[in-house]
């Protein structure tokens, strides 16, 4: 198919979902009504249930197997990730060096760092009173590691960052909540079932199972995004493949060369 | 106004379809991909509205004093959102594993090698 | 004023999303994904919908241009190599070739 042709298929797919989408929308219960069926019984259950965050709720208790699936996707994405970007043999680390940085960026990052850092741990701590939880309290604590990069340089974030440390503790998360919700069977009840006491509305201790789920969600997402992100910047900073040092080279392969090929020089 | 937000999410989804079909990169083209995910957001958060209501959290809200917004699609698009954030990732990961073993992340120069 | 708000917000929305499909250079595409990434959360807090708008914040305005950004480089660094030129620049990373050392 020659461009053209493809440009027309293109406008022409998209002027019929277009329409669809069109008429689909006149449909929708209207923007900001007051029927909410499923919101009030979630509400009604979170309540019920002493957790002050219905959202944390929704996630951890009354759809905790979803949640169970969808951490599921996040642990096997960060797989995929590793090993697609992992250190093959036909390339080798260069040792970053020591950069220099504007004392001002240095001193700024320095103090948001910590500060960042216990945003984080709040968020997380608190998912089931406050808005937040494990999901984005994870990502933040990821995040304010990577401060370091920022105010220092590469070797200082690699010192405070074992990935194997973070890798251990992304597998440990998704362990826990599998764990956890088979504690459910053995207390009796169903897979995922709170089977703890509610605790007082509105304390660190409430909605039973929610904070430990929350906490063991907090962990997974912190260690993933932190070996995600491990080997994107090991990529992009460390390691090179043998053409790009000597020169280049024959390195057009039409076929992905299989490492016992080459050998590193 | 009462239709605008679900058009809104339409047009994002369409925009980033756009991108997507005619992009030259294929980094430019995972970012369209993000762009359609947003759409989808846009499109529960919407749903689950509620004029004059308040977030679904009664940590310094006394249960039944104001109406709330669904709390259902947010939690199902609190996850999506981080989830989401972990596929844009393994398909980064490919580009580069591409990059790598073709030299381009042009889809045109790729189509252009295999044959 | 609430709607009021609300349209503005989204409008910013998908003047956002039109430019980052718009932008067709993945450097400057990350730029205005985290600027999409913002009008996101903005729009998640108008909706009422803290939490959201808090994992969209962390996820769209950080996580997501800086793996494009990570990957960008290590992409241009593979097409310079191809491109018979050395790669002599780019803040000091070159140099120093301590071999291959693996954790």
């Amino acid at each position: 198919m020659s461009r053209r042709v493809r440009m027309w298929v293109l406008v022409l797919g998209g002027l019929g979902v277009a329409a669809l989408l069109f008429a689909a929308s006149l449909d929708l219960p209207e923007f900001g009504g007051d029927r909410h069926p499923y919101g009030a019984r979630a509400v009604e259950a979170a309540l019920a249930r002493h957790t002050a965050n219905v959202v944390s709720a929704v996630n951890f208790d009354q759809r905790a197997f979803d949640t169970l699936g969808e951490e599921s996707i996040l642990f096997c994405a960060a797989l995929g990730t590793v090993v697609l970007l992992r250190q093959t043999r036909d390339e080798h680390r260069v040792r970053p060096e020591p950069a220099r940085v504007a004392p001002p960026v240095r001193r700024y990052a320095l103090v948001a760092l910590p500060v960042t850092l216990l945003i984080g741990l709040y968020v997380v701590a608190h998912g089931q009173l406050s808005p937040g939880g494990g999901f984005q309290g994870g990502v933040v604590v990821a995040t304010a590691l990577h401060l370091l990069y920022i105010a220092v340089d590469y070797r200082a974030l690699e010192r405070i960052r074992p990935v194997g440390l973070y890798a251990t503790a992304d597998a440990a998360g998704e362990a826990a909540y599998l764990l956890l919700g088979a504690a459910g069977l053995v207390a009796g009840t169903a897979y995922l079932t709170n089977f703890l006491p509610y605790g007082t509305f509105g304390t660190l201790a409430s909605g039973g199972m929610v904070p430990l789920l929350n906490a063991a969600v907090g962990v997974e997402v912190a260690g993933g995004v932190v070996v995600l992100l491990a080997s994107f910047l090991d990529q992009a900073v460390e390691i090179e493949d043998a053409a790009e040092r000597t020169g280049p080279g024959e390195t057009r392969h039409p076929a992905p060369p299989s490492p016992s090929e080459e050998k590193p020089t | 106004m009462s239709v605008l937000p679900y058009l809104v999410a339409g047009w994002i989804f369409l925009i980033g379809c756009y991108g997507l079909a005619t992009s030259r990169n294929l980094i430019h083209a995972v970012g369209c991909l993000a762009v359609c995910q947003a759409s989808t957001y846009v499109l529960l958060l919407a749903v689950g509205y509620r004029d004059g209501g308040t977030a679904p959290v009664f940590s310094d809200l006394r249960p039944g004093a104001r109406p709330v917004v669904d709390p259902v699609v947010q939690a199902l698009t609190l996850t999506d959102v981080v989830v989401g954030a972990t596929v844009t990732a393994l398909l980064l990961a490919l580009v580069v594993q591409v990059g790598k073993r073709h030299g381009t992340v042009n889809p045109d120069e790729l189509s252009e090698l295999r044959g | 004023m609430n709607d009021v708000l609300i349209v503005l917000a989204l409008s910013l929305v998908a003047a956002a999303a039109t430019a980052a499909v718009l932008a067709r250079d993945p450097v400057r595409q990350s730029t205005v994904l985290a600027l999409l990434g913002l009008a996101l959360a903005l729009l998640f807090a108008v909706l009422q919908a803290p939490d959201v708008a808090l994992s969209q914040l962390a996820v769209g305005s950080v996580l997501t241009p800086l793996m494009v950004l990570l990957s960008v480089r290590k992409v241009r660094r593979k097409g310079r190599a191809d491109g018979r030129e050395r790669d002599t620049g780019s803040a000091g990373q070159t140099g120093s070739a301590g071999e291959g050392e693996r954790r």
